[in-house]
């Protein structure tokens, strides 16, 4: 299938753009282990497990943010992103290709910061794992799409924050609740539904969003 | 073409109408339904908050609606009839939280609750809404704001039933559920007030609307009218 | 406050917000009302040259 082969090829790009560069993720691992550490010193003596819960639940999304405003970053710096536009593929599969890039990034991050969090707060039980992977799926789907609308205009890394963080806000509920309820598995139909919902929306409107007229 | 004068001709007769409904509205909430047993006469906000609410949504809805219509057929006046529903919509989701707090304050002694994740969740639709305008001012004018804005306004009506199910899913303790699955758990009397007052606020709004519309409309003729003479 | 004060503090707030909408109208209407002046002299100037 052309569409997937397209899409493995942008994803690849990414990969190998950001192996080359190496800025955004560094930057952005070293941003979640920073925020960690001012958790540690930000949680108040005696404070319940379910604070660090909601404070790693911040962290994440503000590194998804980092890796988020540096996403569209390497086709405006070279003027390629009316060329890639141009390419002779679907629309849709850019933003494919941008979010599943993306979110290997965000992944990466977590792959050293979650034991990290584990280690040093508290405890993250399997559920809470996969509430963490479907959030990431859903903060890199919204999130490139936004990203793409707000590299349009002006004050982009405002905006983005902006328009994500409202967006988030389910994602957040569903990660936290996974973590810490009693009863995870509806936490993990919403982050799921909040998936399904919006990752299509998200890959039929992108084609409206870039074209220039 | 004359946008601004092509359907003007039925608001004033409209507005009337909506003026009645609320008069009608408001006899019905103060005068002719009982007081509520529990909550007293503070029970009576609700007549006007919950239709608020509703009517936050109502435009909300017609902003994705009219979002939906310019992505779909293209029509550039679609644009800024999703705007200023959009406009509406958070004019009166302000409104919801005031009249929001102002009830929980009379209900329960308190102006917020982070543990009723109604209002929090509505409160999330709101901001959503308000960085609705943060893109829009961004953005330069043109076909393409108007289809990032479009998209947007699409993904707040998303946001809605996902935020409904994430209420319904996590646990509310607070918030009064009136309406349950059982039906509205209130007498008839009630219910018929409830419904004018509904009626008559989303009528409020949709005039406010058409209003809006107009004014705007008048503007950006002048303003060809001034390019054509300039 | 007892439970009628804000019975009516709720409603006031909503009535008050519809005059503030009343009053911006208002100014819009003003600010449409200067532009169609201007316009006119335009015309009118325009029409005078011609």
């Amino acid at each position: 299938m052309s569409y997937l082969a397209d899409v493995a090829a942008l994803t690849r790009k990414d990969l190998r753009v950001e192996l080359r560069a190496k800025d955004t993720l560094p930057a952005m691992l070293l941003f979640v282990l920073s925020t960690l550490v001012v958790f540690h010193f930000a949680l108040p003596e005696g404070t319940g497990e379910d604070a660090a819960y909601g404070l790693l639940w911040v962290a994440i999304v503000f590194t998804a943010l980092l890796g988020l405003a540096r996403a569209w970053v390497p086709e405006q710096e070279h003027g390629v992103f009316d060329g890639l536009v141009l390419a002779p593929c679907d629309r849709s599969a850019i933003w494919v290709g941008k979010s599943v890039a993306t979110l290997a990034f965000l992944l990466a991050a977590q792959v050293v910061a979650l034991p990290a969090f584990a280690l040093f707060f508290a405890p993250l039980d399997g559920v809470a794992l996969v509430g963490v992977l479907l959030a990431d799926i859903g903060i890199c789907a919204v999130g490139s799409l936004l990203a793409a609308m707000a590299a349009a205009g002006r004050a982009r890394e405002l905006l983005l924050p902006l328009l994500l963080l409202p967006l988030s806000i389910p994602l957040i509920v569903g990660g936290v609740g996974a973590a810490i309820s009693t009863e995870p598995g509806r936490y993990l139909v919403l982050l799921a539904l909040y998936d399904g919902i919006f990752a299509v929306l998200s890959w039929a409107s992108f084609e409206y969003v870039v074209t220039e007229s | 073409m004359s946008s601004a004068f092509a359907r003007i001709q039925g608001l004033p007769a409209l507005a009337a109408f909506a003026a009645g409904m609320m008069g009608l509205a408001l006899l019905l909430a103060f005068f002719i339904a009982p007081e509520d047993g529990d909550q007293g006469i503070s029970q009576r906000i609700f007549y006007i908050h919950v239709p608020i609410a509703l009517t936050a949504y109502f435009c909300f809805g017609l902003g994705a609606w009219k979002a939906l219509l310019l992505l779909w057929r293209g029509e550039e006046r679609h644009d800024l009839e999703s705007y200023v529903a959009i406009h509406q919509g958070t004019i009166f989701g302000t409104l919801t939280l005031i009249t929001g707090a102002i009830w929980a304050r009379a209900s329960w002694g308190v102006w917020w609750s982070w543990d009723s994740n109604q209002l929090v969740l509505f409160l999330t639709l709101f901001l959503f809404y308000c960085a609705y305008f943060m893109l829009r001012f961004s953005l330069p004018e043109g076909p393409r704001r108007a289809r990032s804005s479009a998209v947007y306004a699409l993904f707040g009506v998303a946001l809605i039933p996902v935020s409904f199910l994430a209420i319904r899913l996590a646990e509310d303790f607070i918030h009064p559920t009136t309406f349950t699955r059982d039906g509205p758990q209130m007498t008839g009397t009630m219910f018929t007030a409830f419904c004018v007052s509904w009626a008559a606020v989303t009528l409020l709004a949709y005039v406010l609307y058409r209003v809006e519309l107009v004014g705007k409309r008048l503007h950006t003729d002048l303003r060809e009218l001034r390019e054509a003479l300039e | 406050m007892t439970g009628g004060e804000y019975v009516a503090a709720a409603y006031g707030v909503v009535f008050v917000f519809v005059l503030v909408y009343v009053a911006i109208i208002a100014a819009k209407l003003v600010r449409l009302q200067r532009d169609t002046a201007e316009l006119l002299e335009l015309a009118r100037r325009r029409g005078e040259d011609a």
